[in-house]
């Protein structure tokens, strides 16, 4: 199978940038100073590259959304917050070819007339931040980056900036906000980045795979790099398949693969031997599968039909035997202590949420509670400025429309039916 | 983010609220928008002066062709945009919401003082009355009295979070001592450790802050809501006139909060302004006395008023007018001067007469509200004809050197001279009358002393720095016997000789506006509730 990314990422020096130019790159760069900002920019919608941060927005229409005239400059920013929950995809690339992720940045920022980048990376991630930081230095020595890259007049500089360790950040416009040493809190659109962004500036923000793409799409074309997976999504994904398999990792696959055959075929199948009792599909946030449901293409539009999403390309296997009730209350607690705390539904609403199915998985339900979080999550979504109000609701209604009958006996029998305490 | 403001273009956007069709200009939002046709859209972070924060959530309307309900406040209208308050999907959402901003306050209403000014109160008997779903133990507890510094007590526990502190702070004042600490249900504002409240309009805050979270420290404990009356008045502090609601109790001033004028202070009035009122409560002048061989003797005002136009109109006649002299105070309002002055120039025919706006204190002023000049009608003196300056300097040295054996002064004070000063200038003086509101070094030296009305007990004008002629309303007739100055100046102005018709302050702006320039063609009407500039 064809791969966009990870062809050489078993090579641990691929990291460095004589490795990496031995594997021809950079070779794209050349490829599109000789093209018109506006031809990248056509291949790329071509290619039908979907944002693979999560929401999986066409990445050539928002470049569009950038005003016309140039008479601000523009800049880029990469978000590496990586924060979803059984995502791990993003670093993987960081680690392993920081200079496809930087090679991506520079034919990026050419297309967008940017001339400065930010990369946004978790603070979580000292190693990562370490490679990328030691890439950028290698690529500024080579002349990749810093001023007339490659002799083509065209300027760039690209700056590692690390995150204090917040979800929220993940989400663009608070990341902008961190980025400019403010309190993590989403901003109200409009304006939308791409006219106010980071400092002020018409801003692109897009996800490391995004970008990490380009380079393959402008060396190879966007048609075929849209062959390579379904309509109106093309190219391949970083699937990060954690949890109860045999073979846990970041596969990549062409978009549309089977989500049965990521688990069963290239994850290994489930752990031990035991049944498959649920699949998060696309991230902690997305709503939760059961195993009857999972015969179904892995890509964006076919995990809308069935009510879910692709999300961040996080597969979580939950094998038989996990309780439910237990596993929403993790979820709950992470969201509970990751909403920024900015608008009422979501401050309240999460904590809320935490307690109502804490105290059922503790043996102390009462009668309606179910209901209640129902209602609850009514009132939270789509009530808030940003879309982790969301995050939190969706996997509480899916685990309760989908397991209704394991919070049922938590409340009846007022304990936790697998033994689980806390 | 700068606040958006409606731009006015020929071109408005028509759209239907509830079924009701309004035009209204481009750039205005539904919250606005939906004012215009009496709709109410409940919320808490928007406020007309600061940025859109959109965070509260409670301004949730349905906007066809959009999947989501949108927030009103940062929703901006577009041309046959159909809107619905009224619909179940709205009432739930805000009930929601509402629930929601409930389930971690103290619901301590019994001793908060915002109870009866509240919004959370205001808002639950609107679109809550539900019962509440949460239980007592899970309430998140957060620090409650906690002094933060200038004029303001915050009780984190009752804040919603709703940002329009630190907003203020970050735009209005740019001294962003407020932020927001810890996340999720744990949130709260707060001030950064060591660094309190700096700036001279932390008042403000308990008057933007829509719930009990940051309450005055001065009114604090003081007085029920409810039991207040409000009237429009001008802020006597400094020359800048901004304008205010004073809040009284019977013939008790309670306190001052901004009056909206956008002309003058927008929504907003500094920390010293607001603690003008308590001069109005307390060490009032409230008997007409006489001085006689340095102790206080009570004296009718039956007697008194001839009396002083006695005094002042024989040392006239001995000594001739050089020897009487009139010292105006910049704290009178326009009608008084006018009055005043005439008695002087007219009917004791005496060239002694100044004012001057200079008090004891630092001259501190600043870019916005706070000016130097701490009174509220320098520019109104000026413009009715009372010399200040070289010509109050000449009147103080004249005293001194024993020229005058008549003086009638207004005001509780002699400009910045100290009690001591005070008492050894007027020393030299025979006969001092003084018209004042207040204990102060004038009444401790002066031989006659009739009390005069406070700004609360009394209407009128003044004449900001700018120029700007504003009306002082009523607010509650005198305490004691203190009378209103222009009852005063009539009596004393009539028994020399004057003749005045004049029944109230009404009937004294008609003749400045009659025979004064500055003022002419105004009328209380034109000056409005905003406040009229003088001719330019």
């Amino acid at each position: 199978m064809e791969t966009v990314l990870t062809t050489h990422f078993a090579n641990e020096r691929y990291r460095l940038l004589d490795t990496y130019r031995r594997y021809g790159g950079y070779e794209a760069l050349k490829k599109a100073f000789a093209m018109d900002p506006g031809g990248i920019i056509d291949e790329v919608k071509k290619a039908n590259l979907r944002g693979r941060g999560g929401a999986g927005f066409p990445a050539g229409v928002k470049w569009g959304f950038l005003p016309k005239d140039l008479s601000r400059p523009r800049v880029l920013v990469v978000n590496a917050d990586e924060g979803e929950p059984g995502t791990f995809k993003d670093r993987v690339i960081m680690t392993r070819g920081p200079h496809l992720l930087i090679e991506g940045i520079v034919i990026s920022c050419f297309a967008l007339r940017a001339y400065a980048c930010w990369i946004y990376i978790r603070g979580e991630f000292v190693r990562e931040a370490r490679i990328m930081d030691e890439a950028i230095a290698e690529a500024y020595a080579a002349g990749f980056l810093g001023k007339n890259i490659l002799g083509s007049g065209f300027d760039l500089d690209v700056t590692v900036h690390r995150g204090a360790g917040a979800y929220i950040c993940g989400e663009e416009t608070s990341l902008i906000n961190s980025l400019e040493g403010k309190r993590g809190w989403p901003r109200l659109k409009p304006p939308f980045p791409a006219s106010v962004g980071a400092f002020g500036l018409p801003t692109i923000v897009n996800n490391v795979e995004t970008i990490a793409d380009i380079p393959w799409i402008v060396t190879h074309g966007g048609e075929t790099f849209a062959a390579l997976g379904v309509e109106k999504n093309g190219g391949t994904r970083l699937i990060g398949v954690s949890g109860a398999v045999n073979r846990p990792g970041v596969y990549e696959l062409a978009a549309g693969t089977n989500l049965k055959e990521i688990i069963y075929t290239h994850a290994g199948g489930i752990k031990d031997g035991k049944k498959l009792k649920a699949v998060i599909p696309g991230g902690s946030s997305t709503p939760v599968l059961r195993p009857d449901e999972i015969d179904v293409s892995y890509d964006i539009e076919s995990m809308a039909k069935i009510g879910t999403m692709a999300g961040s390309g996080g597969v979580i296997v939950i094998p038989e035997g996990t309780c439910m009730v237990r596993a929403l209350s993790v979820l709950m607690n992470f969201y509970a202590h990751e909403s920024c705390g900015q608008c009422t539904p979501c401050r309240e609403g999460t904590g809320w949420l935490k307690k109502i199915v804490g105290r059922i998985e503790a043996g102390k339900g009462r009668k309606g509670d179910v209901e209640l979080i129902l209602d609850l999550c009514d009132n939270m979504m789509g009530r808030t400025i940003c879309p982790l109000s969301e995050a939190a609701v969706m996997p509480a209604q899916s685990f309760i429309w989908k397991f209704r009958e394991e919070f049922d006996r938590h409340i009846g029998e007022q304990k936790c039916p697998y033994g689980n305490r806390f | 983010m700068p606040v958006r403001e409606p731009v006015l273009t020929e071109k408005m956007p028509t759209l239907t609220i509830n079924g009701m069709t309004v035009d209204v200009p481009q750039g205005t939002s539904i919250l606005n928008a939906a004012k215009d046709v009496g709709v109410e859209i409940p919320h808490y972070c928007y406020h007309p002066k600061l940025s859109i924060a959109g965070n509260c959530r409670m301004c949730l309307v349905e906007v066809e062709k959009f999947p989501k309900l949108q927030t009103a406040c940062s929703t901006v209208v577009s041309d046959g945009m159909v809107v619905r308050t009224d619909t179940e999907k709205v009432r739930k959402a805000v009930t929601g919401v509402l629930e929601l901003m409930l389930i971690h306050h103290p619901i301590d209403c019994p001793i908060c003082d915002q109870a009866g000014e509240c919004g959370l109160q205001n808002y639950y008997m609107k679109f809550g009355l539900h019962k509440s779903r949460y239980d007592l133990e899970d309430k998140v507890h957060k620090k409650k009295v906690q002094d933060i510094g200038g004029q303001i007590v915050l009780d984190a526990e009752r804040c919603i979070l709703c940002s329009r502190c630190v907003r203020f702070l970050d735009e209005v004042t740019g001294t962003r001592e407020l932020n927001f600490f810890n996340r999720g249900d744990h949130s709260e504002i707060s001030i950064f450790p060591g660094r309190p409240l700096d700036n001279d309009y932390t008042g403000n805050l308990a008057d933007i802050c829509p719930v009990g979270a940051l309450t005055s420290k001065d009114f604090r404990f003081k007085c029920r809501v409810w039991f207040l009356k409000a009237f429009d008045s001008i802020c006597t502090g400094c020359s800048k006139g901004c304008n205010v609601d004073a809040h009284h109790k019977g013939d008790i001033l309670y306190r001052l909060k901004p009056r909206w004028n956008d002309a003058v202070n927008q929504a907003w009035m500094c920390d010293f302004g607001r603690l003008t009122y308590k001069a109005m409560n307390e060490a009032r002048l409230l008997t007409p006395f006489v001085r006689e061989g340095g102790a206080r003797k009570v004296a009718p005002w039956g007697s008194l008023l001839p009396d002083v136009a006695f005094r002042l109109k024989s040392a006239a006649d001995k000594g001739g007018t050089d020897r009487v002299a009139v010292i105006a105070s910049p704290q009178s309002s326009n009608e008084e001067l006018y009055l005043l002055r005439r008695l002087a120039t007219e009917l004791l025919g005496t060239k002694n007469l100044a004012f001057t706006y200079r008090v004891a204190g630092d001259g501190f002023a600043d870019d916005f509200l706070i000016r130097a000049d701490k009174n509220p009608n320098a520019r109104g003196a000026q413009l009715l004809g009372i010399p200040d300056g070289a010509a109050f300097d000449a009147l103080v040295s004249r005293i001194a050197d024993g020229g005058i054996d008549a003086l009638l002064v207004f005001g509780n004070g002699i400009g910045a001279l100290s009690e001591e000063e005070t008492a050894a200038l007027l020393a030299k003086v025979p006969f001092v009358a003084q018209v004042g509101t207040n204990e102060g070094p004038v009444s401790k030296a002066a031989t006659a002393v009739l009390p005069s009305a406070s700004v609360a007990e009394r209407a009128g004008t003044f004449t900001n720095h700018a120029g700007r002629v504003q009306r002082f309303r009523f607010g509650f007739p005198a305490r004691g016997k203190a009378k209103n100055p222009i009852e005063i100046l009539v009596s004393l102005g009539n028994r020399l000789g004057a003749g005045w018709t004049f029944a109230g302050e009404a009937s004294v702006f008609k003749a400045i506006a009659e025979t004064e320039t500055p003022f002419t063609g105004m009328s209380y009407d034109s000056i409005g509730m905003f406040g009229q500039e003088i001719a330019k």
